[in-house]
């Protein structure tokens, strides 16, 4: 028989009319290199947040070391080794290095003194098990982002972890950094201790894992060792095989162009970036983050300005220096981050919705035309279908995919020519997903040219006319959708050849 | 040596070090022994305030309702102990304030704590509560010197040491009061640096998620904050009664932002888990300095507050500019060293 650190069964959990996990299973072994993949959405947070008793679930059965637990709370699951490295690591960045590493150990222990002696001892001696040297009374803050990460990691050690379970630990890190991030992790094994390490990364699952559980839209996909896994396999199981559904296709051959970019550059962002887009088409731009097409997509809304490189839409050449610039050239941009960039939350549907043409809704000079306001608002409602009670209800009580029609509706109602989404459909429920894609296409066959940045790669093989790959900031692909497949698409992004690297 | 360099604590110092000079050299009166005592004795509630100030700050929050604690905690312990027409010691008015200090303090915390309320606004709010309560329905008015208790008149009268200044024949001396202050420092610097319960308001000052996942008991720390400065501000408000032998209800109004400043100038991080006493004090004696020594400078009273104003922006501004600069060089380090190389880790979707 044998050891699991951990078995998850049937493990259920729903949020406000969401199934995030549907009899979603995992088993860890003692010692083990555990990697938990799926794309956004998929339920791979919430299940971290279920195994470290953040989430309680409303089904199934946690066993920690062969002991089943009922109602595990965030400080058990740590008592029991359980230990999570979140993305944002969750130190203290005004606290020393040492106070940090022994932080949870002493909240753990219940313990209402501080021995400073102990502190700085046990911090030098967990330090050294993973080779970090740092002055333990350096504050976090001045650190970088590896070495705060290794903080977290040794934090976890001083606690006696049985199992670490990293949230995308590679993030922000670079290709050194993840190297030597492997190495510490490669040690943590040989102490046995088990690792999950989440991420949607095809190259650092390969390098690194011996299982593998992959999740998709809250269900197992998949259990087993990773040396029965392949590239192509591995991408559908990720993305699932719905590749062929119906997909947008409208000749656009013959339509005008509505937006040309020549030879654009930012420093840091994006080299070179050529493209044009015809009235009525959907262009998609795939890439992974950090491949530039954040940064292109915010130069050419203005928000950061690109270096070199021309913009023309409409056969009209823009200096798009701001975003007032974009705005007057007829460009929309809907941002990656709704939540933040995209809406005023506390505010109400109504005034975001016509807040970029407060302009056109005037009588006199600077005073809203309240009913044109109106007019407008239920219009747009109406037509993007925003399901809420009241138009004066604050942004921030709609749904994800409500709260993306607004964001829409925010532009439709500019009436723009070309209109650029980041990931129009991150955290966005299905339903409300295709409701989108329709919109777009309804947006499309009324000749607006729209760009998508997307890397959900069925939502891009069903949505778009042509897809561009970008990576390191350059196009490294440019096809008719019915010329590539979602496999060589999701090959392209990851950078195939350069997985091996990560073994050394 | 080097850390010493980077500490806001050692600029406070400098600054604080150059301007005794300054009016030393411009009056050669500073360092007379008359002067220095009475600077002390002006520094004592200042001070006390500083610290509790100090507490709340660190725990990312803020309090501008102390003064009115303070204020409350006087008048009531003074009309209660009237009342009763108590001839015991002092002990019993200490202990008085601090418990209704506390509870005021806890109506805050709970505010804060329990109902996710802006610590600014609730503050606000309670100051003006407070004060309302102390002028409408206790109708308070000032009680002078030979009214008050006689445990509060002969205890502000108990000195540690005395001097006569030979120009003029006045007394000065260092009131025994000094060791509440000095208790009150050592009972705050124990809790924040050797207690769980001080480590933890600075993780809940520093992010309140991590600090919730670290299990600790956020909702309860906060209220524990500003109970704990409730309490010390209740004490501060019978040393200031002690000190001046009069009780007014409102006269330390307004002070409340001239303490917040002097903290946020000794390196208390205004977004809290930051800052130490050492700088906290060092900040409070700047202002008081400052304020207290413009006469020897020959620079009209008036002036006074537009001096501590320039103090203030430009002690605040030098360490928000650190933080600046430190933070770029940061991202410097991290951010953009994938944007050269970022062929290397394949990067993440969002």
């Amino acid at each position: 028989m044998l050891d699991y650190i951990l078995r998850a069964t049937d493990i259920e959990k729903h949020f406000v009319g969401v199934k995030a996990l549907n009899k979603v299973h995992i088993e860890i072994r003692k010692g083990e290199i555990h990697c938990l993949a799926g794309e956004n959405g998929s339920g791979k947070s919430t299940l971290i947040k279920v195994i470290s008793g953040v989430h309680k679930s409303d089904g199934g059965v946690l066993e920690i070391c062969g002991k089943q637990v009922s109602q595990l709370s965030p400080k058990e699951a740590m008592r029991s080794g359980i230990q999570v490295i979140y993305q944002d690591f969750s130190i203290f960045p005004g606290l020393t290095v040492k106070e940090n590493i022994v932080f949870y150990y002493q909240t753990a222990t219940g313990a209402k003194w501080i021995n400073w002696k102990m502190i700085r001892g046990k911090a030098m001696e967990t330090m050294a098990l993973i080779g970090l040297h740092l002055d333990p009374d350096e504050l976090v803050e001045n650190l970088s982002v590896a070495d705060k990460q290794m903080i977290a990691i040794a934090r976890a050690l001083v606690n006696d972890a049985k199992l670490i379970i990293m949230d995308e630990p590679t993030t922000a890190l670079t290709h050194r950094e993840v190297q030597n991030l492997f190495r510490v992790i490669k040690g943590l094994q040989e102490r046995g201790i088990a690792i999950l390490f989440v991420s949607h990364k095809i190259d650092e699952v390969f390098s690194i894992s011996e299982r593998f559980t992959i999740l998709r839209n809250g269900e197992n996909v998949v259990t087993g060792d990773t040396s029965e896994l392949n590239r192509e396999n591995f991408t559908s199981y990720m993305t699932g095989r719905q590749f062929e559904r119906d997909s947008y296709v409208r000749d656009v051959t013959d339509n005008a162009v509505a937006m040309e970019v020549r030879n654009l550059s930012l420093k840091n962002g994006f080299e070179d970036i050529s493209f044009q887009v015809r009235k009525g088409e959907i262009l998609c731009i795939v890439g992974l983050l950090g491949s530039g097409r954040t940064e292109l997509a915010l130069s050419l809304f203005g928000i950061r300005p690109a270096d070199k490189g021309s913009i023309t839409v409409n056969e009209k050449t823009h200096a798009i220096r701001s975003v007032n610039a974009a705005m007057a050239a007829g460009i929309g941009y809907l941002p990656e981050d709704r939540l933040t960039e995209g809406l005023f939350l506390l505010r109400s549907i109504a005034d975001n919705i016509i807040v970029s043409e407060l302009d056109a809704l005037t009588k006199g000079p600077g005073i809203l035309d309240e009913k044109q306001c109106t007019a407008e608002v239920e219009r747009w409602g109406k037509e993007l279908a925003i399901a809420t009670p009241n138009y004066g209800n604050a942004v921030q009580t709609l749904s994800g995919g409500n709260q993306q029609r607004v964001v829409l509706a925010k532009w439709l109602a500019r009436d723009m020519e070309v209109l650029i989404l980041n990931g129009p459909t991150v955290g966005v429920d299905i339903g409300s997903k295709h409701d989108i894609y329709h919109i777009l296409e309804k947006l499309a066959a009324q000749d607006k040219a729209i760009i998508v940045i997307s890397d959900d790669l069925p939502e891009v093989m069903m949505l778009c006319n042509h897809v561009m790959v970008m990576k390191d900031g350059r196009f490294i692909g440019d096809f008719d959708i019915g010329n590539i497949t979602a496999e060589k698409i999701a090959v392209m992004v990851a950078g195939g050849e350069k997985y091996e690297t990560m073994e050394d | 040596m080097k850390r010493l360099v980077k500490m806001n604590e050692t600029y406070v110092f400098v600054v604080l070090a150059l301007l005794c000079l300054l009016v030393q050299a411009r009056s050669g009166q500073f360092f007379r022994v008359y002067n220095l005592i009475d600077l002390l004795v002006a520094l004592i509630v200042p001070a006390m305030f500083a610290l509790n100030t100090h507490v709340v700050i660190a725990s990312g929050g803020i309090d501008v309702s102390f003064p009115c604690i303070a204020s409350f905690c006087m008048y009531v312990v003074t009309r209660i102990l009237q009342m009763i027409e108590y001839q015991g010691s002092v002990v019993l008015a200490f202990v008085m304030a601090a418990v209704i200090g506390a509870i005021m303090g806890a109506l805050n915390g709970w505010l804060i704590a329990s109902f996710r309320l802006p610590p600014l606004i609730v503050t606000l709010g309670t100051q003006s509560l407070f004060t309302g309560v102390l002028m409408g329905v206790l109708e308070a008015i000032e009680i002078s010197g030979s009214k008050l208790p006689s445990c509060i008149t002969s205890f502000g009268l108990q000195r540690l040491y005395e001097t006569v200044n030979p120009e003029n024949n006045i007394i000065t001396y260092i009131p025994t009061s000094l060791l509440i202050l000095v208790g009150a420092v050592i009972v705050t610097y124990v809790i924040l640096k050797h207690t769980m319960f001080g480590r933890s308001i600075f993780a809940v000052g520093n992010d309140e998620n991590a600090a919730l996942r670290a299990g600790i008991p956020v909702k309860r720390i906060k209220i524990a904050v500003y109970c704990y400065a409730g309490l010390v501000a209740g004490v501060a408000g019978i040393v200031r009664m002690c000190i001046t032998k009069f009780c007014h209800p409102t006269n330390l109004t307004g002070i409340e932002m001239e303490v917040i400043a002097a903290v946020v100038l000794g390196g208390t991080s205004i977004a809290g888990g930051k800052g130490s006493i050492t700088g906290a004090m060092l900040g409070i004696a700047l202002i008081t300095v400052m304020s207290n020594s413009l006469l020897l400078l020959g620079i009209p009273v008036q002036w006074q507050t537009f001096c501590t104003g320039i103090l203030i922006i430009f002690g605040t501004g030098l360490s928000a500019y650190q933080a600046m600069r430190a933070g770029k060089k940061l991202m410097r380090r991290t951010k953009i060293q994938p944007a050269e190389k970022p062929a290397a880790e394949g990067g993440q979707t969002a």
